[in-house]
This record gives structure tokens, C-alpha cells and sequence, in this order.
């Protein structure tokens, strides 16, 4: 239920291990406090008719032994931390040529595959236990790239690009969210990590780098119409089509992504049905306009994009 | 010397007060004591307390359950922007402000703060930056940028509404304010102690507001200038903090945070001052390590100035740097343990009062150590790389400022109600209030730890229904509603409590520090005479001629 406590790399697992020290130290001295309190409270009550018990000024070994006892210990903590941090935020291999650039928008996520040469949005593909230099960007505000069972967060800032390694153990599917509030839409800025074995994902990598697979029906053909002509070429990109637009998510394998939108929507016709009739009324404020497309576009559209696989 | 008198006409006569007491309407708006002007503090930052109360409320029902939409994704924004802002600036500050104002004098032994009208003048400028703010919601919209506003979402490309201008002019005016408040603080102890009183003898809440009008000065300028430079980048289109141009976001980041941190124990170290009050008071025993408390303020106060880049481990600063800023804020652990073992000793060996000042004095020891205890687990810099920016920071900050200071303010409210009223808070209401407040506090804040882990990120206007979320934040709703009733106590114990209370009488604590040697409420001129000083408690030495500190 915890994904910190749920750590799947050697990234995150030192972070779980300091966790899981300093947590036990804090509980042991929270447990000394409330005790001493709690005590005090029953042992030192005044009884009835009680006067002012003798006065005590203080004891210059007790403030010695109270200054010097959470001293060694934080220094204790210190060196799990230096350790910690070491192990797992480690500096990529090569820095100059990540293996995967991820932008943050307002309000999705952008990953750029430089060597296959393809982008998708919101789902990062990664094979298991390898090494993945990750290059993080940002396109407008500040955003922040949490996977908690991967890694830690970094956040992307204008100007200031990071590095993050991700080396999943095993396959599996890893949630993650934007952690630097954003604007309107902050909330859905989500993605996942879908991790598979190393043939899975070269597979994956080779359908990615296919260019779209053209309409083969009618409906289809005039949604590929429609996205020319109605301005979603603008913003979106198809590859092998005349569209090339960058602001928006890149649509060329549109139906192999479980969800859109920021992991808002499950990506089923209804849905895309929807979010092409008015996507202000579902997301409000997200950089999508409404197009204003009547039921039969969005039919059409509709049967396009589900086509883009 | 067993025979120090009580001068004679150091207590004001039945007729006087009475005369005093009638204040015209015009007296609240032309006065310059410095009671009336703590009154006032106090009764805005309640106010605002109302205010950011509600906003509290609305915030935890939208987050009820997954999908809510009771407020819209913007509306949120500006709900959650609202509240940290007011809970900060016209809350926590203004009522430790108000509590300062109110007793330094009192506890020095003066009439009057070193500077009068500037006290007013630094009222006026809270209050009217305070409703400033809040017009900004007839004024278009309510600043959506959070407490932080972080550049560039704050610049006019990301937030072109005018609520950013609202929040950076306002707060500017409430920060101009702030600063001149604790210059005066800062004179006052210095220059108008009373005869004998030297800073070794000053309660310690004396001692803490003189550290933290330091950190004030020190801290407050970093913010107002930062505010200046935002404001001018949205109007005059200038580049401090956007990248275009030459500017850098970081630079918002390191400014705001260079004012925030020590904002952070601006907040808190007065409450520290209000615990080493009442805990003493309600033991029957001197606080235990007068010097060791004092001298750790000191120690928080120069440290917390050094530290502010652990709000920033996230941004990618380098190793070397993380780990300067993670040590230095481990360090401030150390002597913020001091005085919680200070103050816990202080009860051991005494006869001890459970009044509902003293009931809060307790929770306070354990809820702000667990407050402190998450904070130096985020100084360990990796944890921090998980949980910065998600539910574990809420809980962890609530649990300083909630449980820290407001439960510190309220003991302290309870402790000095009386001398300010004349009247005594009903302990029964009392009891009510502060068992409401305890289960209600740790009902809402407690789970969030868990949320935080769970991976749900602050700032978040709604959130998917995974596994165990939607019950953890219906239980943290539940909380919040039993907090909101307990506030309702509150003011209805201030209401009836004023209205036909117990008469107080100068010291019904049997205290020992000066304010309590003048009537209650105290006349306009606080002394005609104060009692001899030759020890840390005076009114004790009055009481113990036999026993009195100055011969130990």
C-alpha cells in the first residue's frame, strides 16, 4: 500500500533502509518523551491541600547529558545519510546522452527516447535491471518526477536540467506523479513506469519507432481528414502525416497507452469520445481547448485515434 | 530583607480601573497602548483564524473521498494558496505579535513599548494587509500559487490573474509591519527594563520574543525584497525569477526560503516562551535550566538562519550542498531537545496543576516533539527526497505549527486571559475545548504521515482511488470537523467567560513574574510602582520572604 516502504531498485532501497532507521530512532525517543511526560503527570499531581514543594534550579550534568546523548546519535544518522545518499541518487555513467529526456508540461508528461528516436506521453517504458540515465526538463513551470518504488524525486526546472538514474529490479507497473505544484491541473499530472524484461522492451522500442498505420475504414479516413483540417495538427504529432505539432502529447501509438490525460482517463472510445467534445469540462484549465466538433467529428476523430496503435 | 512591602500604591484603586475601563469606540482606532493594540492583535488574528478555519473545512471536504467537486480545480488552488498564507502571516504571527505586545512590557516592569504609535502603525499595517488580501477575491480571484508562490508559476505567462499581485502587495505591507514590530521589541526589552531586572533575571518569555525580533529583523527584509522584485517582474516586466532574460527560478527559491525558514521558528520560539511560562507556573517549580533554555534559544535562532536550502534538497542543488544544509538542520535538533527535556524536567518534583492551560502545555511536549522528530527525519537528506512535497510534510508542518504553536498559544491564552480580562476562561469548556482539540488534531494530521507515504503529493485538488486513500483522507475529514467544533468551544468559552467569568484578581495563578503585580485588566498606566527585583521571580521573593531566590 506504501510504495516507499515498497522500494524496487537499488536506488530506492537504501532510501527505505534510512528510512526505516531514523523512523525506529524517532519512535524510541518520541517513546522516552511521552514517557517521561505521562510519568511526571501522574507521579508529580498535586494532591489536595498540597503546598509548593521545594524548589529545584536545575543540574548542570542532566543538560550535559540531554546535550551530548541526541548529539551521537545525530551524528549516527548523519553517516546513514551520507551512505544513503550516495548509493542511491549515483551520478548516470554518461550524462551527455541520456537514454531517455523527460519534459514536464503543464499538465502531462513528455518522454523523448533520443536514441530510438520517438516520444510518448505520460507511460515511460523501461527494461528491468538495467541502467537508465534519465535527463529531466521542463517546458513551462516547475515540475517534479516521483516514482517512490524507483527513486527519488527530482524536480525539473527552467534552466536547470537534472539527472536521475532508474534501474528497476523486476517488471512491473510503477505509478508516479508530479510533486512540485504546478497550476490549475497539478492533481493530473500523473504517469507510470511500465517495466518489462529487456526482449519486451526492444520489441516495444521497434513498434514505437513505426510510423502511424494509416486509416483503413471510412470513419477512420475522415477522422485523418479532420486532424489535418481542424487544427489538431497544430499541437499534436502523427508521425508519416503532415502533422508535427509539439505543444501537446505526440499521438502516433495513441492506443497503446492504458490511460491519458494526465493518467485522468482510461483510454476507452467513450473516453476519447468525451475528452474530444469538450476537454475543459473534464479537465478544466488543461491547454487543450474545445474545439467545438460536432457529434459526428468527434465520432470520426474517435475512430481514428483508436486506430493509432 | 523579610520585610519588603508591597508598595502601597502599586495597585490601582477600584474607581480608577473603572474609569479606564470605559473606552470610547474611538479608542479603538486611536489608541497607543499597547494592551488595547494587543487586544487587537488578538482579536484579528482570531478573525483570521475564522477565515483560514473555513478554508481548512472546505479544503478537507473536497479531499473527502476521490472525485469530490465541491470546489473547482482553480478554486481549490486558491482555497489552499488562502490558507497557508492567512494561517501564517494572520494567525500564527499577529497572535504571538498580539501575546508580545501585550506582556513584554507587563513582564519588564514598563508602561509602555519603547515606541507607541509605531506599534499602532505596525497594527494597521497587518490588519489592512490582511483584509487587502482578502479583497483580492472581489477583485478578480484569490492568489493560486500557494504560500510560496515559486517563480515561474507565480510570474504573468503562468498566473495573469491579479490574486499574485494582491498577495505580493499585502503581504509586503503585513511584512513592513512585522519588521517594525520587532525593532520595537527589541528597544523595548533593551532600554525599559525595570530597575534590578537584568537579562539574566527576564522571564523567558521575554528572552524568546527578543531572539525572535531579531530573527525578524534578520529574516523578513529577504521576503519583502523578494516580494518587491515579483512585483515588479509582473508589472514592469523585469526578469528576476523568470529564465528568459536572464533571471533564474532558483533565485525565488533561495530568497523566499532565506526568509522562511527563520519564519519557521519566528512562528515557534514565542510559543517556546509561552511553555516556559506556564509549565513552571503550573508545576510550582522554577523552570528547570533557566540558562540552558535561554541559551538554546539562542542557539535556534543563529542556526536557523543557516538552513534554508533543506526546503530545496528536490531541485537538484549537488550532494555537497544537500549534505551542508541536511547537517546544519540536524544540529537545531539538538537544542530544541534541551528544552524539551528542560521543560519535562521542570515537572519532575513539582505539584503539578492540570488547569487547561497546563493540559496544553502537556499535549504540546508530545505533539511538538513529534513534529520536531518528522523534521529531523527530512534532515536525513534521502527521506526527504521521497517525502518532500507530499502528505508527510502536511502532517509533519501541522504538527509544528498546530501542535507546536497554536497548542503553546493556547496555554498561554488560558494563562493570560485572565490578567487581560479580569475574567477566568470556564475550565469545564476549557476541559472540552482541549480534548476536542487533541483528538481532533492528531485524527486529522496523524493519518496524513501515512497518506504522505503512500505517494500522494501536496497541493493536489483531488486524486485517484487507489487502495487505501479515499478511507485515510475520510478519516482525516472526520478530524478536521471535530477541530472545527472545537474552535466553536473556543469562542463560545471567550464569549461567555468575558461576559459573567470568574473574577481573576491580580494573580490568581499565584505566578511570579511582574505582570502579575498589577491589577487585572491592568490600568492604563501598568505600574505607579514595581516591586522590588532581585531575582528571576520577584512576586515569589514577595510571597517567600523567608525562602526567596536571591539568597540561593
Amino acid at each position: 500500500m506504501t510504495p516507499v516502504f515498497n522500494p524496487s531498485s537499488p536506488q530506492a532501497a537504501p532510501i527505505f533502509t534510512l528510512f526505516v532507521f531514523v523512523l525506529l530512532s524517532c519512535i524510541v525517543i518520541l517513546a522516552l518523551v511521552a514517557g517521561l511526560v505521562v510519568y511526571a503527570c501522574f507521579r508529580y499531581r498535586r494532591r489536595s491541600g498540597e503546598g509548593d514543594p521545594p524548589q529545584r534550579f536545575g543540574s548542570q550534568k542532566l543538560e550535559i547529558a540531554w546535550t551530548v546523548a541526541p548529539f551521537l546519535l545525530l551524528v549516527a544518522i548523519f553517516i546513514f545519510t551520507a551512505r544513503a545518499m550516495s548509493n542511491s541518487d549515483p551520478t548516470p555513467a554518461d550524462a551527455s546522452s541520456p537514454d531517455i529526456v523527460i519534459v514536464g508540461h503543464q499538465w502531462w508528461w513528455e518522454a523523448q527516447y533520443p536514441k530510438g528516436g520517438f516520444r510518448t506521453a505520460n507511460e515511460i517504458h523501461l527494461p528491468a535491471g538495467r541502467d537508465m540515465g534519465v535527463l529531466i526538463k521542463t517546458n513551462d513551470v516547475i515540475h517534479d518526477f516521483w516514482v517512490p518504488q524507483l527513486a527519488r524525486k527530482v524536480d525539473a526546472i527552467p534552466g536547470y536540467p537534472n539527472y536521475l538514474l532508474l534501474h528497476p529490479d523486476r517488471p512491473g507497473v510503477y505509478l508516479g506523479a508530479c510533486s512540485e505544484f504546478c497550476g490549475e491541473e497539478h492533481a493530473w499530472m500523473r504517469f507510470r513506469v511500465l517495466v518489462t524484461s529487456q526482449s519486451e522492451f526492444e520489441t516495444w522500442e521497434r513498434q514505437q519507432v513505426q510510423i502511424a498505420s494509416a486509416p483503413s475504414e471510412l470513419l477512420s479516413n475522415e477522422g485523418a481528414r479532420l486532424f489535418q483540417e481542424k487544427a489538431c495538427m497544430k499541437c499534436h504529432t502523427i508521425s508519416g502525416t503532415e502533422a508535427k505539432g509539439e505543444v501537446g502529447p505526440d499521438l502516433t501509438h495513441f492506443l497503446s497507452r492504458h490511460k491519458f490525460a494526465g493518467e485522468l482517463l482510461d483510454n476507452t472510445p467513450e473516453n476519447v469520445a468525451r475528452w474530444l467534445k469538450n476537454p475543459q469540462q473534464i479537465k478544466p484549465g488543461c491547454h487543450m481547448p474545445n474545439m467545438q466538433l460536432t457529434d459526428d467529428q468527434v465520432k470520426s476523430l474517435t475512430a481514428y485515434l483508436d486506430g493509432l496503435q | 530583607m523579610s520585610d519588603i512591602p508591597i508598595p502601597a500604591d502599586s495597585l490601582p484603586v477600584a474607581a480608577e480601573i473603572e474609569a479606564e475601563n470605559k473606552r470610547s469606540l474611538l479608542s479603538w482606532v486611536a489608541s497607543v497602548d499597547h494592551k488595547q493594540i494587543a487586544v487587537m492583535y488578538l482579536l484579528t488574528s482570531l478573525f483570521f483564524f475564522g477565515l483560514g478555519g473555513i478554508e481548512a473545512l472546505l479544503m478537507r471536504l473536497q479531499l473527502a473521498w476521490p472525485g469530490m467537486a465541491i470546489l473547482s480545480p482553480d478554486g481549490y488552488n486558491q482555497i489552499f494558496t488562502m490558507h497557508g498564507t492567512t494561517m501564517i502571516f494572520l494567525v500564527v504571527v499577529p497572535s504571538l505579535l498580539g501575546l508580545a505586545t501585550y506582556l513584554t512590557p507587563l513582564m519588564i516592569g514598563a508602561n509602555e513599548m519603547a515606541f507607541p504609535r509605531l506599534n499602532a502603525f505596525s497594527y494597521w499595517l497587518v490588519l489592512f494587509g490582511g483584509l487587502l488580501l482578502y479583497f483580492s477575491f472581489f477583485g478578480g480571484a484569490a492568489p493560486n500559487a500557494g504560500w510560496f508562490s515559486y517563480a515561474p508559476l507565480s510570474e504573468k505567462p503562468y498566473s495573469f490573474q491579479a490574486g499574485l499581485d494582491y498577495w505580493a502587495v499585502s503581504l509586503l505591507a503585513i511584512g513592513v509591519g512585522t519588521v517594525a514590530t520587532g525593532l520595537n521589541l527589541i528597544v523595548t526589552i533593551i532600554t525599559l527594563r525595570a530597575p534590578g531586572l537584568s537579562l539574566k533575571r527576564v522571564g523567558l518569555f521575554v528572552w524568546m520574543v527578543l531572539v525572535n525580533s531579531f530573527l525578524i529583523i534578520l529574516a523578513l527584509p529577504a521576503l519583502n525584497a523578494s516580494l518587491l522584485m515579483l512585483l515588479v517582474d509582473r508589472q514592469l516586466s523585469t526578469h528576476f525569477f523568470t529564465q528568459q532574460g536572464g533571471g533564474s527560478p532558483l533565485l525565488w527559491q533561495h530568497y523566499f526560503w532565506s526568509f522562511g525558514h527563520p519564519e519557521v521558528y519566528i512562528m515557534v520560539l514565542p510559543g517556546f516562551g509561552i511553555i516556559s511560562e506556564t509549565i513552571p507556573v503550573f508545576s510550582r517549580q522554577p523552570i528547570f535550566g533557566y540558562g540552558f533554555v535561554a541559551a538554546s534559544t539562542v542557539a535556534i535562532g543563529l542556526l536557523s538562519l543557516g538552513v534554508w536550502a533543506h526546503h530545496m534538497f528536490a531541485v537538484g542543488m549537488g550532494h555537497r550542498w544537500d549534505m551542508t544544509f541536511g547537517a546544519a538542520s540536524m544540529l537545531i535538533a539538538i537544542p530544541t531537545g534541551v528544552k524539551i527535556f528542560n521543560w519535562t524536567a521542570t515537572m519532575y518534583g513539582g505539584a503539578i496543576r492540570f488547569t487547561t492551560s497546563m493540559w496544553f502545555a502537556i499535549a504540546f511536549l508530545i505533539t511538538f516533539t513529534m513534529g520536531g522528530l518528522s523534521g529531523v527525519m527530512f534532515a536525513a537528506v534521502p527521506i526527504d527526497w521521497q517525502t518532500t512535497d507530499t502528505y508527510f510534510v502536511v502532517a509533519h508542518m501541522h504538527y509544528v505549527l498546530f501542535g507546536g504553536t497554536l497548542f503553546s498559544v493556547f496555554s498561554g491564552l488560558y494563562y493570560w486571559f485572565p490578567k487581560m480580562s479580569g475574567k477566568i476562561l470556564s475550565e469545564k469548556l476549557g476541559r472540552w475545548h482541549f480534548w476536542l482539540t487533541f483528538i481532533g488534531f492528531n485524527m486529522t494530521f496523524l493519518i496524513q504521515h501515512v497518506l504522505g507515504l503512500a505517494g500522494m503529493p501536496r497541493r493536489i485538488f483531488t486524486y485517484p482511488a487507489l487502495p487505501g486513500w479515499g478511507i485515510m483522507n475520510l478519516i482525516s475529514t472526520i478530524g478536521a470537523f471535530v477541530l472545527g467544533i472545537s474552535v466553536v468551544v473556543f469562542l463560545w468559552n471567550l464569549y461567555v467567560s468575558f461576559q459573567r467569568g470568574e473574577l481573576a484578581g491580580d494573580n490568581p495563578w499565584n505566578a511570579w513574574t511582574l505582570e502579575w503585580a498589577t491589577s487585572s485588566p491592568p490600568p492604563l498606566q501598568n505600574f505607579k510602582a514595581v516591586p522590588p527585583v532581585r531575582s528571576r521571580r520577584p512576586l515569589w521573593d514577595l510571597a517567600h520572604p523567608e525562602d526567596p531566590d536571591w539568597k540561593r
